[in-house]
C-alpha cells in the first residue's frame, strides 16, 4: 500500500513539475541565443565545478587510501600506478578543461559562422600517433612489473601456504617442514578434516592448518588458493595482492612481505587513515580500532560475502617461525 | 510501400505494427519503463549502503518479505545490484538505446521506406518485451529474483544451495535472457542487412551518417558476440538442471559433496565476457553515434575527420572482440593470456582517444546551439574522458590486480558506459522527440534535467573512485564488518546524497517526455536545421516515410556552414544561403564534394 502511495508521489511530482513550467508559459523549445550564452556560462560554471571536486576529492580522501605497500613486489605496483595516475591525471586536466572552454567560448551567437573544417591528416596522424607511443610505453613498462608480480617460481625458497576459501570463512595451511603441501579434495572432506587433506599423502601428515595468516617478513610467499564451493577470490590490499580461487583448480599469488604488522601500525599514512577511523568510531561508540592486515573476500559469494575475513600477521622470521612451530600439524589434528 | 494501402486497425498500428517508427517508440517506451526500475533499485540500495542499519519506509514499502523492519536483507541486497545491473545494461542501454535509434533511424537516414524485414522486426520487439516481462516477474519469485550479480559467474548462478536467488529467480534470468539474445540477433540482423540493401540512390557507405555508421557495426559485434552468451546461458542451463559438468567441479556445500567434476567456472567467464565485453560497445557505440550527428548539427559544423570517426567505430568493434580478457586477470588463468590481453585492451585507448579529439575539434570554433540534445553530447564527451581514462588503470593487468572488483572499477564503467550512454541515449530522445511524436520537448526542463544529472553523476562517481582505490570490494552488503572501512562510510553518504538527487532529477525528464507526447509544441519539419534525410519527411508519420519517390542524396551528411572559398567572387558567404545543406540538395557548378 505504502508503495502505491511513492508511486502516486512520483507521478505528483512529475505533473508539478509540468504545471510550474505551464504557469512560467515556458512553452519553447529551441535554444534561442540568450538560451546559448546562458547555457555558455554554465559550462564554465560546471568546470570550475569539475575541477573543484576533483581537488576537493583528492584533498579531502587522500587520507583513506591505502598506505604504501606491504610487500617487495607491491613497490613496482605502486610506482607503475603513480606514473599511471599522473599521466590521467594530467590528460584528464587537459581535455576537460578544452571541452567546457569550447563550450563556453563558441556558445551560438546570431550571425556568426561557424569554421567550416571537416579535416586535417596532419592532426589526425598527431593524434593517433601520440597516445600510440604514450600507451605501448606504459604497456611495456605495465608488463615488465606484470610479469615480476606474477612469478611464482620457488628459486628463493619460499613459503608455501595454502589459503582455502568456502563459504563464508578462510583457512590457511602451511606446507609443513617438508615444505611440500600434501594432496587434497572436497570428497575428503571429514569432521575435522575440513580442507579435504588426503591423509594417506605422505607430504599431508606435517602440514599446519590454521585459522589466522602469519607471514614472515623478507621471506617469499607463495600462496595456493583452492575454493570448496563457489568462486572466492583472496584480496590482501595491502600487499597489491588478489586472487580468484576457484572450485575444481588450484590458483597462485606470490609476494614477500616487507613491513611487519607492527612497523605498518608506525607507518604515517597508517597513522593518520587510523586516526581518521576511530574518530568514526568514537561517534558511533565503538571500540577503538587497531591497524591489522587483512585477507578479504572479493568476488561475491552469496549472502555474507561482506563478511568473509581472515586477519594476517607479518611477523620477523624467527617470531614467526616460533608460532608456526606451536601449532598442531594434520597429523596431530586428525588424530 | 505508400502506394499500397492496407486498412489499419489499432492492433495493427499500435501494438503488432511492423513499421519501424511504430516500433521505435514501443522500444523506447519498454526502455523507459525498465529504466524506472532499474535505476529505482539502485536508489534503494544505496540507501542500504549509506544507512546499513536504519530503517526505511521506503524500503519497508518496496521490499515486503525481503525486508525486516525496514532494514532489507543480504540476499536480496545482492539481488538489487544484480537485477539493476542487468535491466541496465541489457534493457535499457542495449534494447532501450539500439532498439529505439537503430530503429528510427537507419530507415529514416538511408532513404529507406521501412526495415528490410517489418516482420521480424515486430517479432524482434515482442520477444524483448516478453523477456522484460519475464525478468519483471522473476522479481515477485518467492526467494528472491537471481542475485550472483549480473555477470552470473557460476557456481554461485547454479547451485540453489549456494545463495536463495539461485533457484527459480535464476532460472527465470537465464530463460528472459535467451528470449532477449534471441530479439538482439533479430534486431541486429535487420540493421545490418537493411543498410547495406536498402540505401538510397547516392547513399554511398561513405555518405552514411555516422549515427548509420554506429548502428551499423553495434549490429556486427551483436551478430558476433551474443549468440557465444546464449550458448553460455544454454550450457548453465544444462549445470543447472540436467547434471552436466560444464562450469562445475569439486563442489562440498551445505555438508554434501556434489557429483560435479572436469568443469571450469574460468570457461564461463570466457564465454560470459566474449559478449561482455563488446556488449560495452554494443552500449557505447550507438551513443557515440547519436553525439557526432548532434555535435555536428548543434556546432553548425563538420564533424571533425569523417573518415577517421568511420576508422575508429570499426577499429573499436574490431578489437572488442579480442579484449574480454581483461576482466580475468585475477580469475587464474594462465598469467602469459593476461599480458597478450592487456596489450590488445590498451590499444582500445587509440581510437578512443581519437574520437575524444575530434569531438572537441568540432566544437573549435564552431557556432553552438546549446539546445538540451547538445548539453547532453557535451556532457557525454566529458563523462567519456573521464571513465575511459581510468580504463588505463584496469586495462593493465598488473595496476588491476588491487583495484579489480573494488568500487573503482563500478565507478570507472559506470561513467564511461553507464552514464556516457544513458547521455547519448537523452541527446537521442530530446532531438529526435519532435521526429518521434511530431512534438517538441520543452528545453527549459531539459536544461534542468541535464544540469542537475550532470552535477549528481560526478557528485556520486567521482568520489566513488577513491573508495576504490581504499581497497573497497563491491557488492558488500554492507561495510560495517571491517573497521578498515569505517572511514569510508562518510564518502559513502555523500554518494547516496547526488545519487539519490540525480534519480529524483529524471522525474523531471518523465514529466517532460511523457507530458510533451500529448501537450508539447507542434514541431516544424526541421527544427534543429539539420542535414540529414529523416528531417525530409513530413512530421506526421506516414508508412513508407516519404509521400512519393524516395529523395536521392547527392553529399554527405555534414554540409554545415559551407562557404565559397577565398577564389569565388562570393568568398565567405555560404554556398546554399543557409548554415546547412540537406543532403539532398545537389552540388552547385563548381562546389566541391567534402
Amino acid at each position: 500500500m505504502t508503495a502505491l502511495l511513492y508511486v502516486l508521489l512520483a507521478i505528483v511530482i512529475c505533473v508539478a513539475i509540468w504545471q510550474i513550467t505551464s504557469i512560467l508559459n515556458l512553452k519553447s523549445t529551441i535554444a534561442t541565443e540568450k538560451d546559448n550564452n546562458t547555457q555558455g556560462i554554465l559550462f564554465a560554471v560546471f568546470g570550475i565545478f569539475f575541477y573543484g571536486l576533483m581537488i576537493f576529492s583528492f584533498w579531502k580522501y587522500s587520507v583513506i587510501l591505502l598506505p604504501e605497500s606491504a610487500s617487495v613486489e607491491g613497490e613496482e605496483y605502486d610506482t607503475l600506478y603513480l606514473i599511471t595516475m599522473l599521466l590521467i591525471l594530467f590528460v584528464q586536466a587537459v581535455m576537460q578543461f578544452l571541452l567546457f572552454f569550447f563550450a563556453f567560448k563558441y556558445r551560438g551567437i546570431k550571425g556568426r559562422k561557424a569554421l567550416f573544417y571537416a579535416d586535417s591528416t596532419k592532426l589526425e596522424i598527431i593524434w593517433t600517433v601520440i597516445p600510440t607511443i604514450v600507451l605501448f610505453g606504459i604497456v611495456l613498462y605495465g608488463l615488465t612489473v606484470w610479469n615480476d608480480v606474477m612469478d611464482a617460481s620457488d628459486a628463493e625458497d619460499p613459503l608455501i601456504v595454502e589459503v582455502y576459501a568456502k563459504q563464508f570463512q578462510w583457512e590457511a595451511r602451511y606446507a609443513g617442514a617438508d615444505n611440500e603441501l600434501g594432496l587434497a579434495n572436497v570428497r575428503k572432506i571429514k569432521g575435522i578434516n575440513t580442507m579435504g587433506v588426503d591423509m594417506t599423502d605422505k607430504n599431508a601428515l606435517d602440514d599446519i592448518p590454521t585459522r589466522e595468516l602469519h607471514l614472515p617478513k623478507g621471506r617469499k610467499v607463495i600462496f595456493k588458493f583452492r575454493s570448496q564451493d563457489v568462486l572466492h577470490s583472496a584480496y590482501m590490499p595491502h600487499f597489491r595482492a588478489q586472487m580468484n580461487c576457484v572450485p575444481g583448480m588450484v590458483t597462485q599469488f606470490a609476494f614477500t612481505p616487507k613491513f611487519t604488522t607492527e612497523e605498518m601500525r608506525a607507518n604515517e599514512k597508517t597513522i593518520a587513515k587510523v586516526e581518521g577511523i576511530n574518530k568514526v568510531r568514537a561517534e558511533k561508540g565503538e571500540d577503538e580500532y587497531e591497524f591489522d592486515y587483512i585477507l578479504l573476500c572479493n568476488k561475491i559469494c552469496g549472502s555474507s560475502h561482506y563478511n568473509m575475513q581472515m586477519k594476517i600477521v607479518v611477523q620477523e622470521e624467527a617470531q614467526f617461525n616460533s608460532w608456526l612451530a606451536d601449532q598442531k600439524t594434520m597429523a596431530q589434528v586428525v588424530q | 510501400m505508400s502506394n499500397h494501402h492496407h486498412k489499419e486497425t489499432f492492433i495493427t498500428k499500435y501494438v503488432f505494427s511492423t513499421d519501424h517508427k511504430m516500433i521505435s517508440k514501443q522500444y523506447l517506451v519498454t526502455g523507459i519503463f525498465m529504466g524506472i526500475i532499474g535505476v529505482f533499485m539502485s536508489m534503494l540500495f544505496r540507501l542500504q549502503i549509506a544507512w546499513p542499519d536504519h530503517s526505511f519506509t521506503l524500503i519497508e514499502a518496496f521490499l515486503g518479505r525481503h525486508q525486516d523492519g525496514g532494514v532489507m536483507t543480504p540476499d536480496i541486497y545482492l539481488a538489487l545490484v544484480t537485477i539493476h545491473g542487468t535491466i541496465m545494461v541489457f534493457f535499457v542501454l542495449t534494447a532501450g538505446l539500439s532498439g529505439t535509434f537503430s530503429n528510427l533511424l537507419i530507415p529514416l537516414q538511408i532513404g529507406a521506406r521501412d526495415m528490410a524485414s517489418g516482420f521480424l522486426n515486430m517479432v524482434s520487439y515482442w520477444l524483448f518485451f516478453l523477456s522484460s516481462v519475464i525478468m519483471v516477474v522473476s522479481l515477485f519469485v518467492e526467494a528472491g529474483p537471481a542475485s550472483a550479480g549480473w555477470t552470473i559467474y557460476p557456481p554461485l548462478s547454479a547451485l540453489p544451495q549456494a545463495m536463495p536467488g539461485s533457484g527459480l529467480g535464476m532460472t527465470l534470468w537465464l530463460v528472459s535472457m535467451a528470449i532477449f539474445i534471441a530479439s538482439s540477433l533479430l534486431g541486429s540482423l535487420n540493421y545490418i542487412v537493411t543498410v547495406l540493401n536498402l540505401r538510397t540512390i547516392g547513399m554511398k557507405m561513405t555518405r552514411l551518417p555516422l549515427t548509420i555508421w554506429a548502428f551499423f557495426v553495434t549490429g556486427i559485434i551483436g551478430v558476433v558476440s551474443f549468440p557465444v552468451l546464449l550458448s553460455a546461458a544454454l550450457l548453465l542451463i544444462f549445470d543447472r538442471s540436467f547434471g552436466t559438468s560444464f562450469f562445475l567441479s569439486d563442489i562440498f556445500i551445505q555438508g554434501e559433496v556434489l557429483h560435479y567434476q572436469g568443469g571450469s567456472p574460468v570457461l564461463f567467464e570466457h564465454l560470459f565476457w566474449f559478449l561482455g565485453h563488446p556488449e560495452v560497445y554494443i552500449v557505447l557505440l550507438p551513443a557515440l553515434g547519436i553525439t557526432s550527428e548532434i555535435i555536428s548539427t548543434n556546432s553548425r559544423k563538420p564533424i571533425f575527420g569523417y573518415r577517421a570517426m568511420v576508422g575508429s567505430i570499426i577499429a573499436i568493434a574490431f578489437l572488442s572482440t579480442i579484449v574480454w580478457g581483461h576482466h580475468m586477470f585475477v580469475s587464474g588463468m594462465n598469467p602469459f593470456l593476461g599480458s597478450v590481453f592487456t596489450f590488445t585492451t590498451l590499444l582500445i585507448a587509440i581510437p578512443s582517444a581519437v574520437k575524444a579529439f575530434n569531438y572537441l575539434t568540432t566544437l573549435w570554433k564552431g557556432n553552438l546551439q546549446m539546445n538540451p540534445a547538445m548539453l547532453f553530447s557535451i556532457g557525454l564527451v566529458s563523462t567519456f574522458v573521464s571513465g575511459g581514462l581510468t580504463g588505463l588503470v584496469l586495462g593493465d593487468s598488473a595496476l588491476d590486480i588491487n583495484v579489480h572488483d573494488t568500487y573503482f572499477v563500478v565507478a570507472h564503467f559506470h561513467l564511461v558506459m553507464g552514464v556516457s550512454a544513458i547521455y547519448g541515449m537523452f541527446a537521442g530522445v530530446y532531438h529526435w522527440f519532435p521526429k518521434m511524436y511530431g512534438r517538441m520537448m520543452n528545453k527549459t526542463l531539459g536544461y534542468w534535467h541535464f544540469w542537475i544529472t550532470a552535477v549528481a553523476a560526478y557528485g556520486v562517481f567521482f568520489p566513488m573512485h577513491f573508495i576504490g582505490l581504499a581497497g573497497l570490494p563491491r557488492r558488500y552488503y554492507s561495510n560495517t564488518a571491517f573497521p578498515l572501512f569505517d572511514d569510508v562510510a562518510d564518502v559513502n553518504i555523500v554518494i547516496t546524497l547526488f545519487a539519490i538527487v540525480g534519480g529524483a532529477a529524471q522525474l523531471i525528464f518523465l514529466a517532460n517526455f511523457f507530458i510533451s507526447i500529448y501537450k508539447g509544441k507542434k514541431a516544424e519539419q526541421n527544427p534543429w536545421r539539420s542535414n540529414t534525410l529523416e528531417w525530409t519527411t513530413p512530421v506526421e508519420h506516414i508508412h513508407g516515410n516519404w509521400p512519393g519517390e524516395i529523395p536521392s542524396v547527392h553529399r554527405w551528411a555534414y554540409d554545415y556552414s559551407k562557404v565559397y572559398d577565398e577564389n569565388h567572387e562570393n568568398s565567405g558567404e555560404y554556398i546554399h544561403g543557409e548554415d546547412f545543406v540537406s543532403q539532398i540538395v545537389p552540388l552547385k557548378d563548381g562546389e566541391e564534394e567534402s
